[in-house]
C-alpha cells in the first residue's frame, strides 16, 4: 500500500501530467473535430500502408487519427453504424458488391478511385512457358493442359483458385473456353501463396489466381495469362466472344480500388473529407512499397514515413 | 452341440437381429431407392427449411428495433461493451502502451507501462509464492523468452486481453455453476446452452457478436468468454456436488445463512476443484488468441496470421511458440495456485509491518517503481531494445524448402495413394448414402445404446442438418473428421499403449503433445499446404495433429489405471505379455480409451473451420464463408449442424462407454 501522503503526491503529479497532455494538442492547426477518425486496417500490407499515408497526411493536417482492425467485408457493419469510419480499399474485384449495397442504404459513401488499379488474373511462373510454349496466350493452355496436371487431375491441368468466397467465375470460364482444367479452390490467399512458393522451389507446374498490387508478383518471375479482354457483355451476353452459347469466356475484370467512409464523415470532418477524396496513389509505388515491407523485412511504419517524407509536394496538394 | 446351433447363437440375441433388420432396409434403400423414392436420396430442394433467413432477419431485429422501453437492445450490448472496455484499457495501459490521456493519435502518454522487467520479476515473483523456485525460473524463463524473441509487444496485448476474459470467464461461470447447484430448473436450462457453445465454431458467432457489441477489442474478448466459460461452469457444478454432507451439515449446525453457506462453506471447500476450472478458462483463452485476432484484438494471434500471409514461416513460428511459451507460464502458475495449500495466519505474523506481512507484494511494487524511474532515463530498462532480439531467422523456412525440394516425390506417392485408395472412396460412399437410412440408423443405435430418449435426440438433431439443405457438407464434414479420427486413433492408442509404462518416454509425449495443442494450428497449416497442396488430405494432416493429443492421454491414462492386482493374477495364470496387455489392460481401459475417442471427435470437429483456409468444402467452409459476408444467418445455422453432429457423436459414444463400463463391472 502507499502512503497516503506519498499516494497525494502521485496523484498531484499525474493530474499535472494530465494538464500538461490536454495543453499540449491545441498547438495544432485548428480541425473541425478533435474526435479521432478511425481508420480500418485489414490484413494485408499493401492495405496497412494505403490507410497509413491517408492517416499520417491527415495527421499532419492536425487530425485526430486512431486504426482499427476490421474483417474486409464485415466492416460495413461498422461503416453503416458509423463505429468506423474510413475503408482506404475496397477492391472493384472483391468488394463491389458489399459496396453497393452499403452505398444504396446511404449510410455508407464512395469517395471515388484510390488511383490503385487491382489485377486479378489467372498467372503461371516463367518456367512453365519451356513446357507450354504458345503461353501467354490462353489457347495455348487448351493444347498443354497435361502439362498442368497432378497426380489427382491428370490428364486435366490444375487451376489454384482463389477462395470461394472470392467469387470470380473460373469454373464457368474453364466450361466456356473449352479447356481441359480443373478448378481447386484454395481456402485463403496464405494457402495460395504457400501452394505457388512450394512449386516455385521445385520448379513444378503451377497455375493460380494472383492480384497486384501483391508482392508475389514481385517476388516471383511470371505473367498473366492473356485472355479474351473483359467486357460486360462477356459477363452478361452468352453470345459474345468465341464461345457462342456461354458466358464468362474472357479474363476477368480489372478495375480500380475505391474509398469508402461513412456518410457523416463530410459533416463532421469536411476537412479530413475532402483531403481523402483527393488523395491518390499509383500501382508501381505501392508495388515497391509492398516489397520493401514483405520480401525485405523493412518496418512498414518507416516506409510510410519515407513515402510521406519524399513526396510532400503531392500530399500538400490534397489537404484543403 | 451341432454346428446349426453354434450358427444360430447370435440370432438369439435381439440386438443383432435389430441391427441386421436395420442395415438390411438402409442396404435396401440404398440400392432400389433412386427409383422408387428420389426424395430419400437426395433432399428436395423445396422442401428446405429457410432458418438461416429467419435467423438473418432476428438478428436485424435485434440489432435494429429491439428494446426495453428505456433503452434498446443494442445500447443494453453496447453498454456491456463499454463496461469491459475500461478494465481492458487499463490493463492494456499497464501492460503495453501506457496509460494514455485523449484519443486516437492525440493520446499522450502520461505514464509508461510496467517496464519489462517489472513485468518479468512479478512473474518470477508469483512462481516462488505459488510454489518454489523451480516453478520461479520457469515462468521468469517463458516471460524472458518473449522479450529475447522480439514477441514483448504482441505478448502483452494478447496478455491483457487474456487478464479480462479470464476473470469475466471464471465469475461468469462461478454464478451460472452456483446458480445450476442450487435451482434444477437452471441446471436443465444451462446444460444444453452449455453444449451448444462448446460445439458450435467460434467462427459462427463472431458475427453476431462484432454486430452487437461493436468493432474491435471488446467483441475478441466477448467472444473468448464465450468459448471459454462451459468448463468452468460444468467444474462449478461438480466440484459444489463433491462438498462433502458433512460440511453442509456443519454449516446448517452452526447456524449459516444461504449466503455464508455459499461462501463461507461450499465455494471453500470446493477451492481445489474450482481452481481445476480456472485452469480450463486460461487454456480455453489461449486456444483463441487466433480466432481473435481475426476480428481486431490484435497482439500475438495477429503476429502470426501477418507473418503467414507473407509466408515468413519463421517469425510465423516464433510467434506460435510465443502463445505456448505465455499458456506453459500461465498453466503452471495456476496450477500452482490450485494446489498450494492455504497460508496460515499467526499471531506473531499479525504483529509484522505491514510491508513484511505482504513481502512479495513490497518487492514487486519497489521493482515496479524503481525499474519506472530509471526507465525514464535508460531506455533499455523500459522496453527491451530491438537490436538485443535473437531470431531464428529463416531456419524454419530454410527446413520446410528442404523437405520440399527434397522429398516432395515421396510425400506425393503417399498422398496419392491415401487420397485414391481411402478418402475419395470413402467420401464417395458417404454423400451417397439416402439421409433416411442415416437418420433412421442413427436412432436404432440411440436406441440400443441408451434408449428411446437418445434414439429421439439422434434423429431430431440429424433430422435438423437435412431440413435446412446442408445434408452435403454434413456428410463431407463427418467423412473428413471420421478419417481423421481413425488415423489420430491408429496413431495415438499405440503411442498411449507405450508411454503408458515409461515415465521418461510419457514425459517426453506430454510435452509434444502439449504443445501440439497449444500451437495455434495455423502454424503447422501452410508448411503442410507447402508439402501437400490445398485440399482434404493437407486439412486431415492438421485435424490429426490437433485431435491426437486426448487418444494418447486416455489411453495412457487408462492403461495406467488399470488395478495392479488384475495384472498380477494375469502373470500368475500365465499369461503372455501380448495377452495381459490385450484381454487384461486394454478390456479394462476400453471405457477410458473410447471416452478418449470421444474427446478426439470433439476436437476434430472445432477445427473444421480451420480446415476451410485450406479449402475443404464441408461445413466449416459454410461457418467461413458466412464470416466473410457477414451473414449472421447462414454461419449460425451452419455452426448448429455442426454442433449436432458433435452432440450425436458424443452421447453415441458415451453411452457404449457406459455399458461397456458395466459390462465389465467396473461400475
Amino acid at each position: 500500500m502507499f502512503h497516503r501522503g506519498r499516494y497525494f503526491g502521485v496523484l498531484a503529479g499525474a493530474a499535472a501530467l494530465i494538464a500538461a497532455g490536454a495543453l499540449a494538442p491545441q498547438a495544432k492547426a485548428g480541425v473541425e473535430s478533435k474526435d479521432p477518425i478511425k481508420l480500418t486496417l485489414h490484413d494485408w500490407t499493401g492495405q496497412f500502408i494505403t490507410t497509413k499515408i491517408m492517416g499520417e497526411v491527415l495527421k499532419k493536417a492536425g487530425y485526430n487519427i486512431e486504426y482499427v482492425q476490421a474483417d474486409y467485408l464485415a466492416q460495413f457493419a461498422g461503416l453503416k453504424t458509423g463505429d468506423l469510419h474510413v475503408a482506404m480499399e475496397i477492391w472493384e474485384t472483391t468488394g463491389r458488391d458489399a459496396m453497393d449495397e452499403a452505398t444504396a442504404t446511404g449510410k455508407v459513401e464512395n469517395l471515388g478511385e484510390t488511383g490503385l488499379q487491382a489485377i486479378e488474373e489467372w498467372w503461371y511462373p516463367a518456367y512453365m512457358k519451356e513446357k507450354c510454349p504458345g503461353l501467354p496466350d490462353w489457347k495455348a493452355l487448351g493444347k498443354c493442359a497435361e502439362a498442368f496436371s497432378v497426380p489427382e487431375t491428370a490428364p486435366s491441368g490444375r487451376y489454384l483458385g482463389g477462395p470461394v468466397t472470392w467469387g470470380g467465375f473460373d469454373d464457368e470460364r474453364v466450361e466456356a473456353l473449352g479447356i481441359d482444367f480443373e478448378v481447386v479452390h484454395a481456402g485463403t490467399d496464405a494457402a495460395l501463396f504457400a501452394e505457388l512458393e512450394s512449386a516455385y522451389q521445385r520448379k513444378a507446374p503451377i497455375l493460380l489466381w494472383v492480384y497486384a498490387p501483391h508482392w508475389a508478383p514481385v517476388k516471383y518471375k511470371g505473367e498473366w495469362v492473356d485472355f479474351p479482354k473483359y467486357s460486360s457483355e462477356c459477363y452478361n451476353d452468352a453470345s459474345w466472344g468465341t464461345n457462342k452459347n456461354a458466358k464468362y469466356d474472357c479474363g476477368k475484370p480489372r478495375g480500380p480500388i475505391w474509398k469508402v467512409s461513412w456518410s457523416g464523415l463530410k459533416d463532421k470532418w469536411p476537412g479530413a473529407y475532402s483531403t481523402i477524396k483527393n488523395s491518390k496513389i499509383n500501382n508501381d509505388e505501392m508495388g515497391a512499397m509492398v516489397s520493401a515491407v514483405d520480401l525485405d523485412g523493412k518496418d512498414l511504419d518507416g516506409v510510410v514515413a519515407d513515402w510521406i517524407a519524399n513526396n510532400e509536394g503531392r500530399w500538400k496538394t490534397w489537404l484543403p | 452341440m451341432s454346428r446349426a446351433s453354434i450358427a444360430l447363437a447370435p440370432w438369439r440375441h435381439s440386438s443383432v437381429l435389430v441391427w441386421a433388420a436395420a442395415f438390411a432396409l438402409a442396404y435396401m434403400l440404398w440400392i432400389w431407392g433412386g427409383e422408387v423414392a428420389p426424395w430419400a436420396m437426395k433432399y428436395p430442394r423445396a422442401w428446405i427449411v429457410p432458418l438461416k433467413f429467419w435467423i438473418s432477419d432476428g438478428m436485424s431485429w435485434l440489432i435494429e428495433d429491439a428494446t426495453f422501453g428505456l433503452f434498446t437492445f443494442t445500447e443494453l450490448t453496447r453498454g456491456i461493451s463499454w463496461l469491459i472496455e475500461r478494465p481492458y484499457r487499463l490493463a492494456l495501459g499497464l501492460l503495453s502502451h501506457g496509460l494514455l490521456q485523449g484519443q486516437g493519435s492525440d493520446a499522450v502518454q502520461i505514464l509508461p507501462p510496467l517496464t519489462w522487467i517489472a513485468i518479468v520479476a512479478i512473474v518470477v515473483a508469483l512462481g516462488r509464492f505459488t510454489k518454489d523456485w523451480a516453478l520461479a525460473a520457469l515462468a521468469g524463463g517463458c516471460f524472458a523468452y518473449l522479450a529475447i524473441f522480439g514477441q514483448w509487444d504482441g505478448a502483452m496485448v494478447t496478455l491483457a486481453s487474456i487478464l479480462i476474459a479470464v476473470p469475466f470467464g471464471i465469475a461468469g461461470g462461478l454464478f451460472a455453476g452456483l446458480a445450476s447447484y442450487r435451482w434444477r430448473t437452471i441446471e436443465r436450462l444451462i446444460r444444453p446452452v452449455l453444449d451448444l457453445m462448446q460445439t458450435v465454431p467460434v467462427f459462427a458467432y463472431l458475427v453476431p457478436i462484432l454486430f452487437l457489441f461493436g468493432f474491435g477489442p471488446v467483441s475478441a474478448i466477448i467472444a473468448t468468454i464465450v468459448y471459454a466459460m462451459p468448463p468452468m461452469v460444468r467444474i462449478t457444478i461438480m466440484a459444489l456436488r463433491g462438498v462433502p454432507g458433512e460440511m453442509v451439515d456443519l454449516g446448517n449446525m452452526v447456524g449459516c445463512s444461504r449466503r455464508q453457506m455459499t461462501w463461507k462453506v461450499l465455494v471453500p471447500s470446493a477451492m481445489p476443484g474450482l481452481m481445476v476450472g480456472v485452469n480450463q478458462v486460461i487454456m480455453l483463452s489461449l486456444n483463441m488468441v487466433i480466432i481473435a485476432s481475426m476480428i481486431g484484438a490484435g497482439g500475438l494471434g495477429f503476429e502470426v496470421l501477418a507473418s503467414l500471409r507473407r509466408l515468413d514461416i519463421g517469425s510465423g513460428i516464433e510467434s506460435g511458440v510465443a502463445i505456448v511459451v505465455l499458456a506453459i507460464a500461465l498453466d503452471r502458475l495456476s496450477q500452482a495456485l490450485a494446489n498450494k495449500n492455504p497460508p496460515e495466519h499467526s499471531e506473531a505474523e499479525a504483529r509484522l509491518p505491514l510491508w513484511r506481512r505482504y513481502a512479495y507484494t513490497s518487492v514487486c511494487l519497489a521493482i515496479v517503481f524503481a525499474t519506472g524511474l530509471v526507465g525514464l532515463a535508460a531506455g533499455w530498462v523500459q522496453s527491451y531494445p530491438e537490436a538485443w532480439a535473437v531470431t531464428t531467422g529463416s531456419l524454419g523456412e530454410n527446413l520446410v524448402r528442404w523437405i520440399n525440394v527434397n522429398y516432395f516425390d515421396q510425400l506425393e506417392a503417399v498422398k496419392t495413394a491415401v487420397l485414391l485408395n481411402v478418402l475419395i472412396p470413402f467420401k464417395r460412399f458417404l454423400l451417397g448414402l439416402p439421409w433416411i437410412a442415416v437418420v433412421a440408423l442413427l436412432a436404432v443405435a440411440g436406441w440400443r445404446l441408451g434408449g428411446w430418449r437418445l434414439a429421439l435426440l439422434c434423429a431430431v438433431l440429424s433430422l435438423f442438418n437435412v431440413t435446412v439443405g446442408l445434408w452435403a457438407k454434413s456428410m463431407i464434414t463427418v467423412y473428413l473428421c471420421g478419417i481423421s479420427v481413425v488415423f489420430a486413433a491408429l496413431i495415438g492408442i499405440p503411442i498411449g499403449i507405450l508411454a503408458a509404462e515409461r515415465e521418461r518416454l510419457w514425459g517426453f509425449v506430454k510435452v509434444v503433445i502439449d504443445t501440439l495443442q497449444t500451437l495455434p494450428s495455423f502454424v503447422y497449416l501452410m508448411p503442410v499446404v507447402m508439402l501437400f497442396r490445398v485440399g482434404d488430405f493437407a486439412a486431415m494432416i492438421a485435424v490429426i495433429a490437433y485431435a491426437l493429443a486426448p487418444a494418447i492421454r486416455y489411453t495412457a491414462h487408462g492403461i495406467r489405471q488399470v488395478d495392479p492386482h488384475l495384472i498380477e493374477a494375469g502373470i500368475v495364470s500365465g499369461c503372455t505379455r501380448f495377452q495381459i496387455l490385450t484381454k487384461i489392460k486394454l478390456k479394462l481401459a476400453l471405457p477410458e480409451i473410447m471416452l478418449g475417442i470421444n474427446q478426439t471427435i470433439m476436437l476434430a470437429l472445432s477445427m473444421l473451420v480451420i480446415t476451410a483456409l485450406v479449402g475443404t468444402r464441408d461445413l466449416g467452409q459454410e461457418v467461413y464463408i458466412a464470416l466473410t459476408k457477414a451473414d449472421t444467418g447462414r454461419g449460425i445455422t451452419a455452426g448448429l449442424c455442426v454442433a449436432f453432429i458433435a452432440i450425436i457423436a458424443d452421447r453415441l459414444i458415451t453411452a457404449g462407454a457406459q455399458r461397456a463400463k458395466a459390462r465389465l463391472g467396473l461400475e
